[in-house]
């Protein structure tokens, strides 16, 4: 996984609550446009009019927020589904780390999953953000994840909290999956204990026929 | 002195292998459960790290999100779908992980069928990388949705890094009217508490509505815990769970059974066990519901007019439900009873099984869907389609003018190319009403099996209770 540890950037305020995944990257989009190139069609309900054109009041289309890499969203944001697109969306699209008062919590684990940093504020901290970045000459932001401070452009600090385990793994960029193997010894025990107090757990492996299972071949 | 317990924590206790720092635990998972949409991510996300499945056998997964729904379905709907199937079939082969595909009378959507198979068992943890694996709640199991870096996590050590949810209570409660259902009653749960009531927690649903449900209508209620922004939704282990799952192809046998079932039915939760939260809906007298927006909290009862976006107190719900009514070219003012409908669709992990069909069935019997609707019934799994037939609840629907399909997820999710066209609108039994959900431009209005049946006949969204009363 791609570390985290500090980013400054242009920050968009999008000022709008329930953000849900399919807004994030319709799904036909999120199917047939490879990881990578999902960038444009980020917010493509919110980003497009009908006939494909730009739409003036969305914000990540103004002049003044081209090239914003932090996101300042509303409450529940990535609501919805689990497709992990949403995530790649956002990535391709420039954004290294959103923030919000709430997210939908299996979008908030699949963005910690990429190193997107999804971070948490109160409302009425987001709402200052709001203001500040409206009001800033140029809405520049900087995010700080091993001092947990996210500096607002008029120069306010404010502190998040982070899990911990989250926070080392993003800081340091590390594998989840050998990170979890190194409990290999404890996984095995589990399981050798588990056999004999839930044997109807654990299934016999699927014979070559459950591929072509059908009534045709049955007799 | 041991504390009183939830179903929640004992099922949470019973698979925790180890204590991690700053309180995150790693949870064992029973069953990861994949489709023909991820198989392809997941399984050669995994080959790249370098890492391999650990337990193949504790795995499976079917063809629902891309296949055809068309009759006889010899072709995909959408040949760039061709992809999903063919790799994610090879992929599934070389790991040795259960593939439920078309034509095995197994197939279906995920969260139909492994109930159906026993693959969903009580007292255990499931993911699969489908935001409705809450759906599987209601056997008493900790079920939830996953993005595909984390499949790939559970297929290497067959665990998750987790820290435990919040617990709320859901006290459902009171009998609910006929043409009244599951779908009504979790649809004005989200109306009266909103989309995100249930956002860090796992909710547990129970009192005197919910002992008396089906298992059907179980999931129906599990399967929209996603959408009170809650990843879990559960219920504790009765003798109807019990009843449901014996028999089942993978659900334990011969002396195994007994044992498992003694073990499922103490996982009801202790009497003066704890929750974070709870939050209480009485039923008698609940109207039939049917969303008139774009977000699940944007409905009402039939009878009931939609809002105004200037009675809101706040601004950014305003400007919200003001966007979706000006998408789904609803007045705001006025029930939606008699709003004329372009389609009718019955299907759906939220809705697609052999109750939902007898549901509306009871309602299509011995009429005519009106002039310019096309009405679809997708059973939920090729079981299910089977059992309708056996009935004759294909031929009720035939002879009215439904089109009588193949299972999968379909118009759900419209990713197989079957879509809604732009500006038309469907009144649906599925579980999202998001902008485009159904199609670029298409108008969702989420309901019941019975809502949808009765609209369908109508050409307008219209009331079941009326229809039934017939």
């Amino acid at each position: 996984m791609r570390a985290f540890t500090a980013h400054e950037g242009i920050a968009a305020p999008l000022r709008l609550d329930d953000v849900n995944t399919d807004v994030i990257i319709p799904t036909n989009r999120a199917i047939h446009v490879a990881k990578g190139s999902l960038g444009r069609f980020a917010f493509e309900p919110l980003r497009y009019d009908e006939g494909g054109r730009e739409r003036a009041d969305f914000v990540l289309n103004q002049y003044r927020y081209a090239g914003a890499s932090i996101l300042v969203a509303g409450a529940n944001f990535g609501c919805g589904s689990s497709r992990e697109m949403a995530a790649w969306a956002l990535d391709d699209a420039g954004i290294r780390c959103v923030i919000a008062p709430s997210f939908g919590d299996i979008f908030f684990q699949n963005c910690c999953k990429i190193g997107l940093l999804a971070l948490t504020l109160p409302d009425d901290t987001v709402e200052n953000v709001w203001d500040e970045l409206a009001r800033a000459a140029t809405p520049r932001m900087s995010v700080d994840l091993s001092a947990l401070r996210v500096t607002a452009p008029e120069g306010t600090r404010y502190t998040f909290g982070f899990d911990e385990g989250r926070r080392d793994a993003l800081l340091h960029g590390l594998d989840d999956i050998g990170q979890t193997l190194r409990h290999a010894d404890a996984i095995a025990r589990f399981v050798t204990t588990d056999r004999y107090a839930r044997p109807w757990n654990y299934l016999p492996a699927p014979g070559p026929a459950s591929h072509i299972h059908s009534e045709k071949t049955d007799t | 002195m041991n504390q009183p317990r939830t179903t929640f924590d004992k099922i949470w206790d019973s698979h925790v292998v180890t204590r991690l720092s700053d309180g995150e635990e790693l949870i064992f998972i029973d069953r990861l459960l994949l489709h023909d949409l991820t198989l392809k991510i997941v399984l050669p996300d995994l080959e790249a790290r370098g890492h391999s499945v650990m337990l193949p056998s504790q795995a499976a997964a079917t063809a629902d999100h891309v296949v055809s729904s068309a009759p006889g379905r010899e072709m995909l709907s959408d040949s760039r779908t061709v992809d999903f199937v063919h790799r994610g079939r090879d992929l599934a082969m070389r790991h040795g992980i259960r593939f439920f595909d078309v034509g095995d009378p197994r197939q279906g959507i995920v969260h139909v069928i492994a109930p159906e198979l026993g693959l969903t068992l009580p007292g255990s943890t499931i993911t699969c990388t489908d935001s409705h694996t809450c759906t599987q709640g209601a056997f008493g199991a900790l079920a939830w949705g996953i993005g595909t870096t984390d499949a790939a996590h559970v297929l290497a050590t067959q665990t998750m890094v987790q820290r435990r949810p919040a617990r709320m209570k859901v006290v459902l409660s009171g009998t609910p009217q006929p043409g009244v259902g599951a779908k009504d009653v979790i649809l004005a749960l989200i109306g009266r508490y909103g989309a995100s009531a249930g956002a860090g927690h796992v909710l547990e649903f129970m009192g005197s509505y919910v002992d008396a449900t089906t298992m059907e209508e179980r999931m129906t209620l599990c399967n929209m815990a996603i959408e009170f922004g809650a990843r879990f939704g559960l219920i504790a282990p009765d003798a109807r769970t019990i009843d449901y799952l014996a028999g089942r192809e993978f659900a334990p046998g011969g002396a195994d059974w007994d044992r498992a079932a003694r073990l499922w039915l103490d996982l009801r939760g202790d009497d003066d066990a704890q929750f974070d939260r709870e939050l209480e809906l009485d039923i008698t007298g609940l109207q039939p519901q049917v969303t008139f927006g774009t977000g699940l909290d944007h409905v009402a009862g039939i009878d009931e007019p939609v809002p105004a976006p200037s009675s809101l107190p706040d601004a950014g719900r305003r400007d919200r439900l003001r966007e979706a009514l000006t998408y789904m070219d609803v007045e705001p003012g006025r029930p939606l009873e008699g709003l004329a409908v372009d389609w009718a669709f019955i299907g759906s992990c939220a809705n697609s099984r052999l109750s939902d069909l007898r549901d509306a069935a009871a309602i299509v019997r011995g009429g005519r869907v009106a002039d310019g609707v096309r009405a679809w019934v997708v059973p939920g799994s090729t079981s299910v389609k089977r059992a309708a037939e056996a009935e004759g609840l294909d031929k009720v629907f035939l002879a009215a003018g439904w089109e009588w399909r193949e299972s999968g997820c379909s118009l759900c999710c419209a990713i197989n190319g079957e879509v809604v066209p732009s500006g038309q609108r469907c009144i649906s039994t599925s579980n999202r009403n998001f902008v485009g959900r159904q199609g670029a431009g298409a108008r969702t209005h989420v309901a019941s099996p019975a809502m949808v049946a009765a609209s369908a006949l109508a050409g307008s969204i219209a009331d079941p209770r009326k229809a039934l009363a017939r």
